[in-house]
């Protein structure tokens, strides 16, 4: 006989997937608008954001009754921990969506059209990221997770030569301040992005292995 | 270094040296049927230990093995414990009783003795009464039960008259009494209400200051709540014992993990 608690982790899991294709879907839109010059798409993040709230507060209320509720402990309770966490690093993934639908906006605006410099190689390496570490959690493959923390580094090092071209371009040409701006905002949105997605792939070890591995503890 | 959950092993050097008692492969019996299986463990000074596993795991069983009740009931056991590095059975068994004391299930107040005498009781039997100690000595035990504020203007009732939760504390004082090492509890919150038992548990954390504790319980949530170390045992076995944090954030063997997260027994 299947436990009614079992059946309540497995709606939450479920909502959280739907809640992460709803994320992924508007970070890919968001860089699209981006890569594309895509007015469309850039409003299309922006306004779906909503969805993403409204799930976000569904889980919590689930996981707040399970908490209540059912005491949960081990894995169970490992799970809601990192269910929790994912659910508002999730969240806040949409936000930075909706912030790089605005650059993208931004950039149009701009009369002058400028190079996106590192950007393309950001999108890829975080787009990949992302899929990496919601395939983690989807299939509970720590092995998987470790290779989005693998890959962290490599974002931040392309966000700090992206602030420097910046300047470099900014020096040889002041016009291209409000661009340079969007472009200096939309590659700390990446890096942001990226750490939010190495959280999760943290919780996925947490879940999976009962390990914390978070803030480089390996390493130290 | 990987920050883990896992606790610092509960076999390490500095457990060994605080031991309070210590069984290896004991094997229980009623009759032919056997209840416990080589079961080895180590119960550290001081601690509170929870022993938890379905019903007929043989829980009960190896509480009573620990002060010789199992014979008592009309067991046998074979396989070694140690009392401060002494085999238990090369002593007087009503000796060491009264230095592995028990609580049981039910409150067992006797019937027909006032509040006062049912403390008194233990101290007089084991022939430890010095007159002017005895009223000191249940002072003393309604204290550390946690009862004596409740019950000091009417010590000369009878021990039936207060409520189930009062009459446990009392068999907790009177167990406390003849001054024990190791308290031995057996359920000793599941016939109470959640108020009693909360006294209990709380009773439970103070009193292990200065006795070892085992405590077999159905309720796993209080064996998280009041035990350092926690025993899993399923069809007379020991499964997995471990710091109790452990056992209830990331237990090693699967069948415990099933257990604990109620998806067996």
């Amino acid at each position: 006989m299947e436990r009614h608690f079992q059946q309540e982790l497995e709606g939450v899991k479920t909502t959280l997937i739907k809640m992460a294709s709803v994320v992924e879907e508007n970070i890919n839109d968001a860089v699209k608008a981006i890569l594309e010059r895509n007015e469309v798409l850039a409003r299309k993040v922006i306004e779906s954001d909503v969805r993403i709230n409204t799930l976000e507060i569904e889980i919590d209320n689930a996981i707040i009754d399970m908490l209540a509720l059912q005491q949960p402990v081990a894995g169970d309770l490992r799970f809601i921990i990192a269910a929790q966490k994912i659910n508002n690093d999730l969240e806040r993934i949409g936000d930075h969506a909706v912030n790089l639908a605005e650059s993208a906006l931004t950039l149009l605006k701009s009369k002058k059209i400028v190079s996106l410099l590192e950007i393309p190689q950001m999108v890829s390496a975080t787009k990949l990221m992302l899929r990496y570490a919601l395939d983690s959690f989807i299939l509970l493959d720590p092995k998987m997770a470790r290779i989005v923390l693998e890959t962290d580094d490599q974002i931040d090092e392309l966000n700090r030569s992206m602030t420097t071209q910046v300047i470099d371009l900014l020096n040889s040409d002041k016009k291209l301040i409000e661009p340079g701006l969007a472009l200096i905002r939309i590659s700390q949105n990446l890096e942001r992005v990226a750490d939010m997605t190495t959280n999760i792939a943290e919780e996925v070890i947490f879940h999976t292995q009962a390990l914390i591995v978070k803030h480089h503890t390996e390493e130290k | 270094m990987i920050e883990t959950l896992q606790m610092p092993s509960i076999l390490s050097e500095s457990f060994e040296t605080d031991t309070k008692l210590e069984t290896k492969n004991v094997n229980a019996f009623f009759g032919k049927t056997q209840a416990l299986r080589n079961v080895s463990l180590r119960i550290q000074k001081n601690h509170v230990v929870a022993i938890i596993g379905p019903s007929g795991c043989g829980k009960s069983t190896f509480l009573r093995c620990l002060n010789r009740m199992h014979e008592v009931a009309g067991g046998s056991m074979n396989g070694t414990i140690l009392l401060d590095g002494e085999d238990i059975h090369e002593n007087d068994p009503v000796n060491l009783r009264r230095r592995v004391g028990m609580v049981f299930q039910k409150p067992n107040p006797f019937p027909t003795m006032s509040i006062f005498d049912n403390v008194a009781a233990g101290i007089r039997l084991n022939g430890m009464a010095r007159k002017n100690h005895i009223a000191e000595t249940v002072e003393r035990s309604l204290q550390q039960a946690a009862l004596w504020n409740e019950v000091k203007d009417s010590l000369s009732k009878s021990g039936m008259s207060i409520s189930g939760g009062q009459q446990q504390r009392l068999c907790i004082a009177r167990a406390l009494a003849v001054n024990p090492e190791v308290l031995l509890m057996d359920e000793p919150a599941s016939a109470l209400d959640p108020i009693s038992t909360a006294k209990i548990e709380e009773l439970i954390y103070e009193l292990k200051k200065d006795y070892t504790i085992v405590i077999v319980t159905h309720n796993m949530q209080q064996a998280a709540r009041v035990s350092d170390e926690t025993a899993f045992f399923y069809l007379g076995e020991i499964i997995e014992f471990d710091n109790t944090k452990k056992i209830f954030t990331a237990p090693s063997i699967k069948q415990t993990e099933d257990y604990v997260t109620g998806r067996f027994g």
